[in-house]
């Protein structure tokens, strides 16, 4: 893994130095357009990826991700490795080399005091910080001098690239933001606005919601770059419309996060003004399974409550009825209506990096719905006079929500038409979004809550580590009334051998090993069907053809190469 | 009239004051949440302290309260301050009333957006009155004759094609097609000569006139509804018989009389400007005061929310009273005393 | 000959009643019949082209999908490859109930609150500042309130889409009938002040009366517009809640969301916005014609000429 390491960086500096045969700002103006528009130039008081994003062209990580998902250095000189020493052999610490020379944008030095301010901004208990996961079980940041970080830890890890790694966790000035600690946070608007950073740009005016303008940033430590002199980042609007504008009438150089519906975006990229460009991380659609009995009919402390299994789903914890849910369902054909080459089918809720893909259940690929009837009749659900199949007065009908999208609302339609075939009951129920993702304990219809029977969403994990993505599923993450529906195991999944796997995995170090507990762990949950993948999602993003130097990934910001954006002819 | 309107005003107060109670329980029971739309990586833990951050921990009463001394105090308070300069107590620590999405004071973000909004909504509102009254009047005039049916299969058209189609569809025309227009608003443009004055035209016309077609269908049928009502008394026989000019008959009498639910239409309109236009506003993405409230809508950005409607009830209250007293001027038998 | 001639008037007079004379005033009204016959045919096709034409707007044909018009298709199919015209019929039924029902409902407030508002002079400030609450309440965050309030409430009493149906007339009637209470107010204020109403009141009609024989007929007018505008807005407003999720569930097309659907489709299948949009237009072009020549037939001025 060192190998590629050192190879991606190699691709990316030879990649650099031949587009940089111009000199900064050369190229004049970038035009971006981002459908949902950056409210603040501050990762850590508004966590949404287009502030991320918007943020990642000023702020920098010390490492990011590259494109395939390997960590790239990007402020220090090499990635700290057990190997190299800048792991500690017991793995309670890693220690950073900062490049020398490099300046903020006000031209002051760049030193390991500002990763150790960063730590105290974004760990303060009254500043709400909204990456503090990053420093999950950091109990500090040290400057052993000017230029080395340490970051010791609780606890030995085994991947301890958190912290100051990927565009949700870059350095802040230290300077800039003193006076910004805990409950003043919100009150620095000008630099949560316009942010000094080392990035290749700088903030000139920031229209929250709006628009923001920047320019190239004189003290980078890349003499020749970025080749754009300004970028405008316009947001608003919906996607399909940003997808024209940079397509069909070519007014803006790149468009983000284009979920539209395939024949859409392929008819507009035939217009020829630019093209769509897809990378996929470890974002899966998938459907959620009840575990527990969501009956309208009980009581508040009853209903998707879990209750130590004492109140289990009539049919959906009978793993038989789940399968042949899932057998019914042509993934092939979700793919090719609602995502086109933006999706792929997968079996797994990891599907991703290749070292934790699992390849056990590859058989759902095909839908079956043949072989679906006959496991429901095996198991003894006959339809009954209405079509519909039972056994034992419980009746195979389902309430199915999700958010309201309009691709979503497609998949639901078809799915709906295969359950029906197969003699399932389906109603549906779609759910504005700010609703169904916001957690609020008072509303039936969050998707913690789970009111319903089946749902759908898309999750992922960021980085490339998935440990902690799959302690979501632990017992204890079930969400209840006690936690005010707090919790991270929708389905209500509990299984000691479960918990089992995801303890061992946080104690061991070699990565075959935990590759190999991480797919145990996916096999588990997808075999007892309690989700049922669907699409391994991608990001979806537009460039014109006038614009080169695009490397589309979805493990860290899309603008993260941005300094070597060029103009092509 | 006078002490009409003076009563009127002062009873405004307590009015508003529930009004804005009412809003601000609305608000708080509404089920979306200010991180539904953060990435669900962020652990439950990590949004709770978001949302502790913010304030919500505290009861609803307290909130509503901190927001009215921030609101009918802090604010004018700091207004005064930046007008005059002087400094009133302790200007440090006073709390504005902070938005919660983007962490920075409301009335600056209102400020900021005003003028798009000005421009585009005000605009159309100025075009499609402009439009609406003459076709009005004519429709009346010419009951029946072709005009009249072509009118009323404009508004018609106009009214029952919701915005975001005729918008999409102005867009794929001009933009696409003929790429006459373009189809993002550019808010950082300034006026300073002729050409980017004439850049300024060129990107107001698709937003000026999909909202202006909508807003004249609407005012044309009312006038002439009324205009047909008034053509038909008795005093337009009068005034004919008196040997009045048909023009002066038409638009000084039949038109003056015919103007109250004309009037009683535009007051209504009018805060409906400052209310933005949500969905022309997305669609060109003019992003003026309509987009900053259903951002914050979808964002549960109570402060920000909370203010813009408040606002916006004030100029309800406000034109309905410019309308009251329009009635009497319009028709001197109206009395409130 | 004048025998023959006071013999039809006297049998005139017998004939006629006044619902007589407004109805033989509005087959005379060109517009309204047109709008009548129109009128009549949608309805007609939504209640009973389903029976006719039984093909489920739910089915979902993939490989037929963004058929254009055919035979085998009559309006074309979407991108799932449902068929149109199916849920153009099937959705006509749901956008012409609550269009219909909303409109009545806000109008029926509307005139009511106006009408008192304007002719009671205790109750114009109270009213009036109601009305200003309503209008200034955020309509986004309150239908977000009423749907989480009352859904699950009405579902297990009505049935999911009987309940929703309820829920969203209510919702789109009780936010929109400000505006009519506004200018029925306006009209009634100056109304009440001319000879006629000071005549009646003169004599000791009571206000009841007044209200309804002397100024309900002068506010019709604008009362037919409303009416107009109230159904093309309740058909766009109900698209626009079913969009967010509060309305109905994605399976049940109506007009409104078909076209909302559609519009991204727009270069590629027009059939899917052009059917919708022309349904919704010819709909509210229709009920403004019955109601310009309901407004025509109930003037007693026009009826006589």
């Amino acid at each position: 893994m060192r190998l590629t390491h050192l190879l991606g960086t190699a691709v990316v500096l030879a990649l650099g130095a031949s587009a940089a045969m111009a000199e900064r700002g050369a190229d004049g103006q970038l035009n971006i357009i981002y459908w949902q528009a950056p409210s603040t130039m501050n990762p850590f008081l508004s966590g949404g990826t287009k502030e991320v994003e918007a943020a990642s062209m000023v702020l920098e990580p010390l490492a990011s991700y590259d494109q395939d998902g390997n960590i790239v250095p990007r402020l220090v000189e090499q990635l700290p490795t057990v190997e190299n020493g800048g792991v500690a052999a017991d793995l309670t610490s890693i220690t950073w080399k900062i490049k020398p020379g490099i300046l903020w944008s006000d031209g002051t030095p760049f030193t390991a005091n500002d990763a150790v301010f960063t730590w105290q901004y974004c760990t303060h208990p009254e500043g709400g910080c909204s990456q503090s996961s990053y420093f999950d079980g950091v109990t500090s940041v040290e400057a052993v001098d000017d230029l080395t970080v340490k970051v010791i830890f609780a606890e030995p890890k085994p991947y301890p690239y958190t912290a100051f790694a990927g565009s949700e966790s870059p350095v802040l000035q230290a300077a800039q933001f003193a006076d910004c600690l805990g409950a003043k946070a919100p009150e620095c608007t000008d630099a949560n606005f316009g942010p000094i950073g080392t990035g290749p740009f700088v903030v000139t005016d920031f229209k929250p919601n709006d628009v923001i303008s920047l320019e190239a940033n004189p003290n980078y430590r890349e003499a020749d770059k970025p080749a754009f002199g300004s970028v405008l980042f316009k947001g608003g609007g919906d996607a399909a419309s940003a997808a024209r504008s940079v397509l069909e009438t070519g007014e803006f150089d790149y468009a983000w996060n284009l979920q539209i519906e395939p024949e859409i975006l392929t008819q507009m990229e035939a217009a020829g003004k630019g093209s769509v460009v897809v990378s996929f991380q470890t974002s899966v659609e998938r459907l959620h399974l009840n575990q527990t009995n969501a009956d309208s009919g009980l009581s508040a402390e009853e209903r998707s409550v879990y209750n130590d299994g004492n109140n289990p789903h009539p049919f959906l914890t009978d793993p038989e009825v789940g399968k042949a849910l899932s057998m019914a369902i042509d993934r092939e054909l979700l793919v090719e209506v609602g995502y086109g080459k933006t999706g792929q089918v997968t079996c797994n809720v990891l599907p991703a990096p290749e070292l934790y893909a699992s390849t056990a259940n590859d058989g759902c690929k095909t839908q079956d719905l043949e072989g679906a009837k006959a496991v429901l009749d095996a198991a003894g659900w006959v339809p009954g006079g209405d079509g519909v199949r039972e056994k034992d007065g419980v009746r195979l009908s389902v309430l199915y929500q999700t958010s309201t999208n309009s691709v979503r609302q497609g998949t639901q339609a078809l799915i709906k038409q295969w359950w029906n075939e197969l003699g399932v009951e389906v109603e549906l129920r779609n759910i504005d979004a700010s609703v169904f993702f916001g957690g609020d304990p008072a509303s039936p219809d969050t998707f913690q809550k789970f009111y319903a029977d089946i749902e759908m969403y898309t999750n992922n994990f960021s980085g490339a580590d998935p440990e902690a993505y799959m302690a979501n599923w632990r017992c204890s993450e079930i969400p209840g009334p006690g936690t005010q529906w707090q919790g991270s195991n929708i389905q209500r999944f509990c299984k000691p051998e479960y918990d089992a796997l995801v303890d061992e995995m946080a104690k061991t170090a070699d990565l075959a090993t935990r590759g190999e507990l991480a797919k145990a762990m996916n096999d588990m949950i997808i075999q007892e069907y309690s989700i049922i993948p669907l699409i391994h999602r991608g990001g979806t993003s537009a460039h014109a053809n006038t614009l080169g130097g695009v490397k589309m990934t979805d493990w860290d910001s899309e603008l993260w190469n941005i300094a070597d954006w060029h103009r092509v002819e | 009239m006078f002490t009409y309107t003076l009563r009127r005003l002062a009873f405004a107060v307590p009015t508003l004051l529930i009004i804005s109670f009412i809003i601000f329980v609305i608000l708080d029971m509404a089920p979306n949440d200010p991180t539904a739309s953060l990435p669900l990586t962020i652990p439950p833990e990590v949004r709770q302290q978001i949302r502790d951050a913010l304030g919500l921990d505290q009861p609803m009463p307290i909130r509503y309260f901190k927001w009215c001394v921030q609101f009918f105090w802090n604010e004018p308070v700091n207004l005064i301050e930046q007008w005059t300069g002087w400094t009133i107590g302790d200007s440090e620590s006073r709390l504005r009333v902070i938005s919660w999405q983007t962490r920075s004071p409301v009335v600056d973000l209102i400020a900021e957006r005003m003028p798009q909004t000005l421009w585009v909504v005000g605009m159309s509102y100025v075009v499609g009155i402009l439009i609406a009254i003459p076709i009005g009047v004519i429709s009346a005039y010419k009951q029946y004759s072709w005009f009249d049916q072509f009118g009323t299969l404009f508004s018609m058209a106009g009214f029952s094609v919701p915005t975001f189609f005729t918008g999409l569809l102005f867009i794929v025309i001009f933009s696409v097609n003929l790429q006459w227009f373009p189809s993002v608003y550019d808010t950082t443009h300034r006026v300073t000569d002729w050409d980017s004055f004439w850049f300024q035209v060129r990107q107001m016309i698709m937003p000026v006139m999909v909202l202006a077609l909508f807003n004249a269908s609407q005012i044309s049928r009312f006038m002439r509804a009324s205009m047909l009502d008034n053509l038909q008394q008795d005093y337009v026989r009068t005034a004919r018989a008196k040997g009045l000019r048909e023009r002066a008959v038409l638009l000084i009498h039949v038109l003056r009389n015919s103007m109250i639910p004309v009037v009683t239409v535009i007051a209504l309109g009018v805060p409906q400007i400052f209310g933005g236009a949500i969905i022309t506003e997305q669609i060109f993405r003019v992003n003026g005061l309509g987009q900053l409230l259903i951002v914050g809508i979808q964002s549960a950005d109570i402060p920000l929310v909370q203010t813009l409607t408040f606002i916006f009830a004030v100029l309800i209250v406000l034109f309905n009273l410019v309308a009251d007293v329009l009635y009497g001027i319009l028709d001197p038998r109206i009395r409130y005393d | 000959m004048t025998d023959a001639v006071a013999d039809t008037a006297i049998q005139e007079t017998q004939h006629r009643s006044l619902w007589g004379d407004v109805w033989v005033q509005y087959r005379s009204h060109t517009g309204a019949m047109i709008g009548t016959v129109i009128f009549v045919a949608i309805c007609l096709l939504v209640l009973l082209g389903p029976i006719f034409y039984d093909v489920d707007p739910n089915f979902t044909n993939v490989r037929d999908r963004n058929a254009p018009m055919s035979w085998a298709y009559p309006m074309g199919s979407d991108n799932l490859g449902r068929d149109m015209f199916a849920a153009i019929l099937h959705g006509g039924r749901i956008s012409l109930a609550v269009g219909l029902t909303a409109m009545l409902l806000s109008l029926f407030v509307g005139t009511f609150i106006g009408l008192l508002a304007g002719y009671f002079k205790w109750l114009d400030g109270p009213l009036m500042r109601l009305t200003d609450l309503f209008l200034a309440l955020p309509l986004l965050p309150l239908l977000l309130v009423v749907v989480m309030l009352f859904r699950d409430v009405l579902r297990p009493i009505f049935g999911p889409e009987l309940g929703i149906f309820l829920l969203i007339v209510f919702l789109i009637g009780i936010t929109s009938w400000m505006q009519t209470a506004r200018i029925v107010r306006g009209d009634v204020l100056a109304l009440k002040e001319r000879e006629f109403v000071l005549a009646a009141r003169s004599i000791g009609t009571p206000p009841r009366r007044i209200i309804m024989r002397h100024l309900m007929p002068n506010i019709l007018s604008p009362i037919m517009v409303s009416a107009t505008l109230g159904v093309a807005n309740a058909i766009i407003t109900e698209s626009a809640l079913s969009f967010l999720g509060l309305g109905f569930p994605s399976d049940v097309p109506t007009w409104g969301r078909l076209l909302f659907d559609g519009k991204d489709f727009l270069t590629l299948t027009p059939a899917r916005v052009i059917w919708p949009g022309l349904m919704i237009s010819l709909t509210v072009l229709s009920v403004n014609f019955m109601g310009d020549g309901l407004r025509d037939a109930l003037d007693p001025r026009i009826r006589g000429r």
